[in-house]
């Protein structure tokens, strides 16, 4: 798909540089088409400012109010990564915890994947009744809460998908079932875990954005963009929004890369 | 991904009457449920028996009883009011409504752009960089931007809960735009070549092939879509002032937490089993479609 | 080794799979001694995997004990005396060649240099050397059997159990894999049990061949392959091979005419 990955043999340097930049041209070209679109159209039908500001005024507003917006933007963004370890790293303790009991996991496994299914960002509130909605803690706890069940189903699947003759295999010679965990198991497992993270981390910076709708310091970004719409300064507030969205893009690239240096074996980097 | 195995060992399930098993399941569901409801207590028990306040101070505000939370589905709101639950089934029905036709749009859609990328490597480098990156805007924030804007557009009959309408598209298009490329893509290269074979057009191949390999990739989107518009609904109405579904109903009862926190309690749960009726709802679909539907494609 | 001097002694096992009731196996007696090549043959579904599982202790019999060089089969896998080839390479695929022929010596505690030193040697026997750096996926179906077999030889078990290892490959690549396999088998001098369900193949490699009829699994006939020690090309041309050859493939034929109707086709369909 958008793949610059080659495994195994390494072409030429330069070679690879030119593949990357003809993967990414027609992304380059639509972004600089769509921004003038936008821009043209602006103009062309005298949209409201307040209804969709200029791209460039977004930008502008962006650099121009970066003392507030960016220690928003970095406020809130600790609120989800503190979310996102915490709640990712209890996923996939629990998972682990879980897949030990094979009849524990098979009936927790449904109840699970149900609760996957639960609006969970409806329970902001409530993390902000028990938290002190000014403290980040609350957007950490329901970020964390997002996080915590994709990541655990996800890898209680992975490590349910240890393939039985590897297992076998490995009892022939004479493995520790720790052995077989950590040596089949885990490995097998570590692709799932990744479509989750990727997935978290999107939930971990829209939960931490949503907490602070139902109240927050005024530090936070998410407080800063609602205060901002509600005075009608939308330019302001979609520069918010951009901030949030690049802060969000960040962590779920950190996660990309992390995937790409981990599981090098897996389909998606092979023939990407 | 890895090799088949032991392919020539029977089912262990086929001397287990089906009923049976469902029984069983049902069975471990609720052991599960009370085991959790347990749990629930039992923290709640200890942590006020003994006085702890980590992570959060508990007590009957911040954590109600489980019962206290039910019985206030039987009682009224107000005064001279129909009971909470009465309420909260409507405002669900107003949210599922939003949700549904949220949903339904975002699945055509999602599906539509899948169909065209599959297409054209061009327009799949071109645009799938934004795709995946519109799902990391914040869709609260955007929110009331989107209801001032869409709202004035839509005719009288669906203004208010339209845009609330799209909102919940917007976070169904994606799993499933990306999900149906995926599928779209995941047919079988001899396959494709016997269809050359026979000068099967680009259309015939989408049908006939491309479309019913994608189908398990498409619902395990639809699954995950299922969730994403009712959370789509529930945010959605937040900023557009309406009151008649469950996010305005959360937005008001969080304001009287403190005197009455099993309303809010209630409207969250009543939330909760929206979602997994509409995750079900799916699942049943895919029952009914997809004979052999692999768990395990994300 | 122990005092009667066999490698592996069978005696009067009999294995039963609740699921289904079937009896995979009945009343099994064989005795392998030091540096004999055995090939089991049968039609599919006869017991040869499951008898191979259980002298490798990979599943216990319902009765009768396996001995293994004057050890439990237990205590011979702890001790990791055998080493295993399943029919598909079984290899892990996050792991690149090399590695994945270091797993067992790994788990024996080898240092770095040692299993280095090793992999080398391995590569080198089954012809791989310039492929230590690729993963399972860049390989053909031969050459990852050959990783297998490999991976099976590192840490040079003196007896070898390889299940229908050449099944899933072409004619021509099974042939010459089984060249391989020969001239590997005289240099180390190990103990070989083979699965396989080609008569032509069984005779070709062993030092006798032991025909089973299906359900329950039992021993038909073992026919002594007294061709030349040293096999060639034109081993498959000595009028003595095609005698021999006759000779199996009438054992799994008189067989066949006291079976049930099932039981034919189930003859019949390991001949596909
Ligand atoms: N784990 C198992 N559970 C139940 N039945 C099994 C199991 N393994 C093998 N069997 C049954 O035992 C019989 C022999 O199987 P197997 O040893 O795999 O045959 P072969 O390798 O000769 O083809 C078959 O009927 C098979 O269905
Ligand atoms: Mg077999």
């Amino acid at each position: 798909m958008s793949g610059i990955v080659v495994t195994g043999i390494s072409p030429g340097m330069g070679r690879r540089l030119g593949q990357q930049a003809r993967e990414w041209l027609p992304a380059l070209v639509v972004f600089a088409l769509a921004i003038a679109a936008w821009e043209g159209a602006i103009a062309a039908f005298h949209i409201q400012q307040f209804l969709l500001p200029k791209p460039s005024d977004i930008v502008k507003s962006c650099w121009e109010q970066r003392h507030t917006l960016w220690p928003a933007g970095w406020y809130t963004f600790k609120e989800a990564l503190g979310g996102f370890v915490i709640g990712s790293l209890a996923g996939m303790a629990a998972a682990t915890l879980i897949g030990r009991f094979k009849t524990l996991g098979a009936a927790l496994m449904p109840i699970a994947i149900a609760a996957n299914a639960i609006p969970i960002i409806a329970f902001a509130p409530i993390f902000n009744q028990w938290f002190d909605p000014l403290s980040p803690n609350s957007k950490m706890a329901i970020a964390a809460v997002l996080c915590f069940l994709p990541v655990m189903v996800n890898t209680l699947r992975g490590l349910q998908s240890a393939s039985p003759r590897q297992v076998e295999l490995m009892r022939s010679y004479a493995a520790s079932s720790f052995t077989i965990w950590r040596r089949v198991r885990v490995p097998t497992a570590l692709p799932y875990v990744f479509t989750a993270l990727k997935v978290a981390s999107v939930l971990a910076m829209i939960g931490a954005v949503v907490g602070e709708y139902f109240g927050g310091s005024y530090d936070a970004l998410g407080v800063l963009i609602r205060s901002k719409a509600q005075i009608l300064d939308f330019t302001t507030a979609w520069a918010g929004i951009l901030v949030a969205s690049l802060l969000g893009i960040a962590l779920y690239a950190a996660v990309v890369a992390c995937e790409r240096l981990v599981v090098r074996w897996a389909p998606e980097a092979r023939d990407s | 991904m890895s090799s088949a195995a032991a392919a020539t060992l029977p089912t262990r399930r086929t001397f287990t009457a089906p009923l049976a098993a469902g029984t069983k399941r049902a069975a471990a569901v609720v052991c599960v449920l009370a085991a959790l409801v347990g749990l629930y207590e039992l923290y709640h028990w200890v942590w006020v028996s003994t006085g702890w306040t980590h992570p959060f101070v508990v007590d009957d505000t911040t954590m109600p009883h489980i019962w206290v939370i039910l019985h206030a589905l039987w009682q009224p709101a107000q005064v001279n009011q129909p009971a909470l639950g009465t309420i909260l089934f409507h405002k669900s029905l107003f949210t599922a409504k939003e949700a549904a036709v949220g949903f339904g749009l975002g699945a055509v859609i999602g599906f539509a752009i899948g169909v065209v990328l599959v297409h054209s490597r061009l327009l799949t480098r071109g645009f799938l960089p934004y795709i995946v990156a519109s799902q990391t805007i914040p869709i609260l924030a955007i929110a009331p931007m989107v209801v001032i804007w869409v709202n004035p557009k839509l005719p009288a009959g669906v203004q208010g809960w339209g845009s609330v309408a799209v909102i919940a598209a917007y976070l169904t298009f994606f799993p499933v735009a990306i999900n149906t490329l995926r599928g779209l893509q995941s047919a079988d290269p001899r396959a494709l070549e016997l269809m050359r074979t026979y000068a099967a057009s680009r259309w015939t191949v989408l049908w006939k092939l491309r479309v019913p390999t994608s189908l398990p990739y498409v619902f395990a989107a639809l699954k995950i879509a299922a969730t994403a518009s009712v959370v789509g609904a529930i945010i959605g109405e937040l900023p557009s002032g309406l009151q008649d579904g469950l996010g305005g109903a959360i937005l008001n009862f969080n304001q009287y937490y403190s005197i009455e926190p099993q309303e809010l309690w209630a409207t969250n749960i009543v939330a909760a089993l929206l979602g997994i009726i509409f995750f079900v709802g799916v699942v049943a679909a895919e029952k009914a479609i997809v004979r052999r539907a692999p768990e395990t494609v994300e | 080794m122990s005092e009667s001097g066999n490698v592996v002694e069978i005696a009067g096992v009999t294995k039963t799979f609740p699921q289904g009731n079937v009896t995979a196996l009945e009343n099994i007696d064989l005795t392998l001694r030091p540096g004999e090549f055995v090939s089991l043959i049968g039609p599919s579904g006869c017991g040869k995997s499951t008898l191979l599982r259980v002298i490798g202790d990979l599943i216990e019999p319902t009765r009768g004990t396996v001995t293994i060089n004057g050890k439990t089969a237990r205590q011979a896998r702890a001790d990791r005396d055998y080493g295993i080839v399943f029919q598909d390479a079984v290899l892990f695929e996050w792991r690149n060649v090399a590695k994945n022929i270091a797993v067992p010596l790994e788990l024996l505690g080898w240092d770095r240099a040692k299993r280095k030193e090793r992999v080398r040697q391995m590569l080198e026997l089954v012809e791989l050397s310039g492929f230590a750096d690729h993963h399972p996926w860049q390989l053909s179906g031969g050459m990852q059997q050959r990783v297998a077999i490999a991976r099976a030889l590192a840490f040079e078990p003196a007896l070898l159990l390889m299940d229908e290892p050449f099944g899933a490959l072409d004619e021509m690549t099974r042939e010459r894999l089984n060249l391989e396999l020969l001239s590997i088998w005289a240099k180390l001098g190990s103990t070989v049990v083979f699965v396989t369900h080609s008569i032509s193949e069984a005779v070709f490699l062993s030092t006798r061949v032991v025909v089973m009829s299906p359900r329950p699994g039992r021993i038909a006939g073992i026919v002594d392959v007294d061709l030349p020690a040293q096999r060639s090309v034109e081993t498959r041309e000595d009028p003595r091979y095609f005698e021999l050859v006759t000779e199996v493939r009438e054992l799994l034929r008189s067989r066949g005419e006291h079976l049930l109707p099932e039981e034919e086709a189930a003859l019949r369909s390991s001949h596909e």
